[in-house]
Parts: C-alpha cells; sequence; structure tokens
C-alpha cells in the first residue's frame, strides 16, 4: 500500500456518505412534491436508481468512467468488478487516497444524477422501465460523460477536463446539464400527466419538500467541498461558497415569486436553494465568496422564471428538472469564464470579468453546448426505444388511480388501514 | 327529531361552536369537506400557473335536535356563520326517523 493522505482521506470517505444521503433526501423532497397517490412510486425511483446504479458501478461503471482514456471519450476494461483498485491510490503527491474512496465518491453522483430525472416523469412512468432506463441510461449515458469532464489522467484523461480545459469543479455539466437535458427529453417522449395545465396538482405534503431540501443543502457540502479531494482550503472555499449561492438563492426565488404571484411560498424557498445549489457547483472552486454571492443571487431569479417555461412551451417537466438543474448548471458553467479568478484556485483561470478575456468563457460554452446536446438525444433514444419495446407511459386508468397501489401495493398515508389493497 | 346540516366556511367553526355549547347543545359532528355553490370555483396563482379550483374547502356541521330545539339551533347557527360576504354557506335540516345511544341504548329525544 502506497502512502495515504490521512486527513483528505477522511474527508472523502465523509463526503461520499454525505453525497449519498443527498438521495433519499431527493426522494422526500420529490416524494411531498407530487400528489399522495403517487408519493412512494418516486420515491421508489430514487431507491431503484441507489441499487441499480451500485450494481452497474462495481460490474463495468467506475471501469469505464475511470479507467484509462481511450482517446478522451471513454475509459477502459481495466477495473472490471472494480479489479486493481484495492491497495491503489490516486491523487497528487502528497494528497493521495485510495482509489475505492474515490470510487465510492463517483458512485454517489452517478446515483443522484439519473435520480434526478424521475422528476421530469413523475406519477406516469412504469416502474419496470424506469429501472431498465437506470441501467441503460447510466451505461450509455452517465458514463461518457463524466469521463469527459471528471476523468482527469495528466492531460490523457477525458477531452473536456483535459483536452478542452473547461472547468467544472462539482458537475455543473456531469450532474446538472446532464440532468436537465435528459430531463427535457424523457418529459417529451412521456408526454403530459393527465390534467396538466388543467389540475393544480399542488405539492400534496410542503414539510417533506422543506426536509428534503434542507438534506440536499447538508449533502451538497459533500458533493461541492468533497469534490477537492483533499481536506484543505479549496474544500474550504468550496463549502463556504455552497452556503453563500444557496442561500441567496433561496432569498431571491422567494422574492421575485412575491412580486410575480403575490405570495412567498415554501415550495419557493426550497427550490431557490437547490437552485443556488446547482448554480455553484461547477463554481464553487473558481469563484471568491462575493462572486458566490452574485451567481447565487441571479440564480434564484432565474431559475424561478425558468420553471414556468414548461407552460409557455407545454412539456411537462413535473418536478422542474430542466428549469433548475438544467439553467442552473448553465448558469453556473457561464459563472466560471465570467468571474473565476485564481486567487480562489491557482489551478483554475481568470474569467472575462478578472482580466482573462473571453477564452476560459468559450470553452465554458462549448462543453455546456456539447454535453447538453448529448445528454438530450441519447436519453430521446434510450426512452423512445423503451416506449416503442416494453412500453414506459402508464396505462391512464393507472395514471389515475395512482401508481403507489398500482406498481407497489402501498399507499404513503395508510392512516385508517382501509386504503385499496390487492 | 332532526337533522341540522350546515355547510360553512372553515374560519367560521370555532365561532359556531361556542355559540352552540353557550346555548347548551350536548353534541355535533364537523367534517372537512369541498364543494361549490353559487360562488363557484376561483381562480389561484401558484408557482407562476393559473389554475381554476372548483371545490372550495367547507366545513360540514351536523347537529341532531329535537324538533322543539331544531329552530333555536338553526338561527344560531346561521348567526354565527354570517359574514355577509359570498360563500358563507348553506344550512338544511331533514326530519329523522330514529336515534340510538349505542353505549345504552336510549332511544329517541333520551338519546341526544
Amino acid at each position: 500500500m502506497q502512502a495515504i493522505n490521512s486527513g483528505d482521506t477522511a474527508w472523502v470517505l465523509a463526503s461520499a456518505a454525505l453525497v449519498l444521503f443527498m438521495t433519499p433526501g431527493l426522494a422526500i423532497f420529490y416524494g411531498g412534491m407530487v400528489r399522495a397517490k403517487s408519493a412512494l412510486n418516486l420515491m421508489m425511483m430514487s431507491f431503484a436508481a441507489m441499487g441499480i446504479t451500485t450494481i452497474i458501478w462495481v460490474l463495468y461503471g467506475y471501469s469505464l468512467a475511470f479507467g484509462k482514456s481511450q482517446g478522451g471519450f471513454i475509459g477502459s476494461f481495466d477495473h472490471l468488478g472494480l479489479s486493481s483498485t484495492l491497495d491503489q491510490v490516486t491523487g497528487p503527491e502528497g494528497h493521495q487516497i485510495p482509489v475505492l474512496a474515490f470510487a465510492m465518491f463517483q458512485l454517489t453522483f452517478a446515483i443522484i444524477t439519473v435520480a434526478l430525472l424521475s422528476g421530469a416523469i413523475a406519477d406516469r412512468a412504469k416502474y419496470g422501465s424506469w429501472v431498465l432506463f437506470v441501467a441503460v441510461w447510466i451505461s450509455l449515458v452517465y458514463i461518457p460523460v463524466a469521463h469527459w469532464a471528471f476523468a482527469a489522467q495528466n492531460g490523457e484523461g477525458g477531452w473536456i477536463i483535459d483536452k478542452l480545459k473547461a472547468l467544472d469543479f462539482a458537475g455543473g455539466t456531469v450532474v446538472e446539464i446532464n440532468s436537465g437535458a435528459a430531463a427535457l427529453a424523457l418529459a417529451l417522449v412521456l408526454g403530459k400527466r393527465d390534467g396538466f395545465k388543467r389540475d393544480p396538482m399542488r405539492p400534496h405534503n410542503m414539510p417533506l419538500v422543506l426536509l428534503g431540501a434542507g438534506m440536499l443543502w447538508f449533502g451538497w457540502f459533500g458533493f461541492n467541498a468533497g469534490s477537492a479531494l483533499s481536506a484543505g482550503s479549496l474544500a474550504a472555499t468550496a463549502m463556504i461558497n455552497t452556503q453563500i449561492a444557496t442561500a441567496a438563492a433561496a432569498m431571491t426565488w422567494v422574492a421575485y415569486e412575491k412580486k410575480r404571484d403575490g405570495k412567498a411560498t415554501t415550495l419557493g424557498v426550497a427550490s431557490g436553494a437547490v437552485a443556488g445549489a446547482v448554480a455553484i457547483t461547477p463554481a464553487c472552486g473558481y469563484l471568491n465568496p462575493l462572486g458566490a454571492l452574485i451567481l447565487g443571487l441571479i440564480a434564484g431569479v432565474v431559475s424561478a422564471w425558468a420553471v414556468t417555461r414548461k407552460y409557455k412551451f407545454g412539456y411537462d417537466d413535473s418536478l422542474d428538472v430542466v428549469g433548475v438543474h438544467g439553467v442552473g448548471g448553465i448558469l453556473g458553467m457561464l459563472a466560471i469564464g465570467l468571474m473565476a479568478t485564481v486567487t480562489a484556485n491557482e489551478a483554475g483561470a481568470n474569467g472575462l470579468f478578472n482580466g482573462g478575456g473571453t477564452a476560459q468563457l468559450t470553452r465554458q460554452v462549448i462543453a455546456i453546448v456539447v454535453v447538453a446536446l448529448f445528454s438530450f438525444a441519447a436519453t430521446w433514444l434510450i426512452a423512445t426505444a423503451i416506449q416503442k419495446t416494453i412500453g414506459f407511459r402508464v396505462y391512464r386508468d393507472d395514471e389515475l388511480t395512482g401508481l403507489d397501489t398500482t406498481f407497489h401495493a402501498e399507499s404513503a398515508y395508510d392512516i385508517t388501514g382501509n386504503s385499496n389493497r390487492y | 327529531m332532526k337533522l341540522i346540516t350546515a355547510i360553512v366556511k372553515p374560519a367560521k367553526v370555532d365561532d359556531i361552536k361556542v355559540a352552540l355549547q353557550a346555548a347548551g347543545v350536548a353534541g355535533m359532528t364537523v367534517s372537512e369537506t369541498r364543494g361549490f355553490g353559487r360562488q363557484k370555483g376561483h381562480t389561484e396563482i401558484y408557482r407562476g400557473a393559473e389554475y381554476t379550483v372548483d371545490f372550495i374547502p367547507k366545513v360540514r356541521i351536523e347537529v341532531l335536535a329535537d324538533d322543539v330545539d331544531a329552530q333555536s339551533i338553526v338561527d344560531i347557527i346561521v348567526t354565527a356563520a354570517n359574514t355577509g360576504s359570498i360563500g358563507d354557506g348553506k344550512l338544511w335540516v331533514t326530519p329523522v326517523e330514529q336515534v340510538i345511544r349505542i353505549r345504552t341504548g336510549e332511544r329517541g329525544g333520551d338519546a341526544l
């Protein structure tokens, strides 16, 4: 066993646990946001993501995402079954951590990214088809994009991080833009919920939504500060930037909403917090705290506006994955090109406003466009293939009854014991 | 005996309860319900989208009364539930054939 840095290792191990905690948090956040009749089904979609993604990750996922790069596009089969990883270390000299700590940390990112997609097709996806979709999407969409943007291999790794040199600290492309673009494709292929734009379809349990948002906010410190992969000043910068942007966006979302709709809602404060955390995700290791504040203030307003576009254009992105994650991810990636400063991170760059010209901004735009287009197109093909073979959309009667009894023989609120049983 | 059923604004339930208790009414049943009358539904804006809400939340109050008490109870409820604005609700009185207190088996007026 080569020497490891125990402080760095402890932080990455803890961060992996923090990020895993986000997915049950997402399940609760989403579960409260849908109607009561399908709440369990939506939570089940997140738990299925935890199960299926983990199995794929150990079999071939980690290897294809982080194995030796094949021209910058995909990893290798060197670590099938997580072979040749025990006792191996990764990271720069003096800051080395076990490969398995890194593999576990990255696994939790894959899990939450695919789990995020469930929000776009709430209340209307066949459960078995979702399980299949998770497996295929992780394999054909997540793994390549993670390789492009996360697999740094001394200039020979993924093309976005090592060749293009677009900056993405914690997953603005891999997690946020990827999930946002894929969510749009899924919403289009599965179609609108029965009653979209006619019925209110308001969240059935806002305390759950707020609890879930709190779990996400908490876990996001592992997501962003953990992405420093060391327990040092860069992690501290990422952590405080995460807090600042999340808090700022929560406030501006609600302020915008109050002006637009007349009321400040708890759904708004929860959504705003997530939108701020999303926007700062790629940028948290490259901005100074005031940059994070500006990004957060803007992200709350822009995302609050963006989530209403579905009514204008008529796609039923039920829980606003496109407006929050897609748009927030794009904002964060652009913010790097505009406000990044090497005073925050020597390995970063100076953005347009810090004397860096448009060079970094151009790289950021290329990364945004390529990831969004690839993710949208690949996801559309996968979802269409599933819809045309085993079917992805549920039957109308099942949708109206609710998916909890249809697929799981359970109901979220069986208070009297008289709920429908099979 | 009569069954007095009133559909009222949720915010008025407490006033009605206090007024009925003060008049010595021994029991009442309330349930949350929804519906519309001449008021119809209304539009609401939530998360930037406008919706028509057809069924408006109301509370249904049920009181059993002897024939002689029924009119005064009706008056108490109508007075307490009245705000003068649209959506105050409705009240109706129906005849009741039999009332039984389950614990003792008492019937009729004794069961009230």
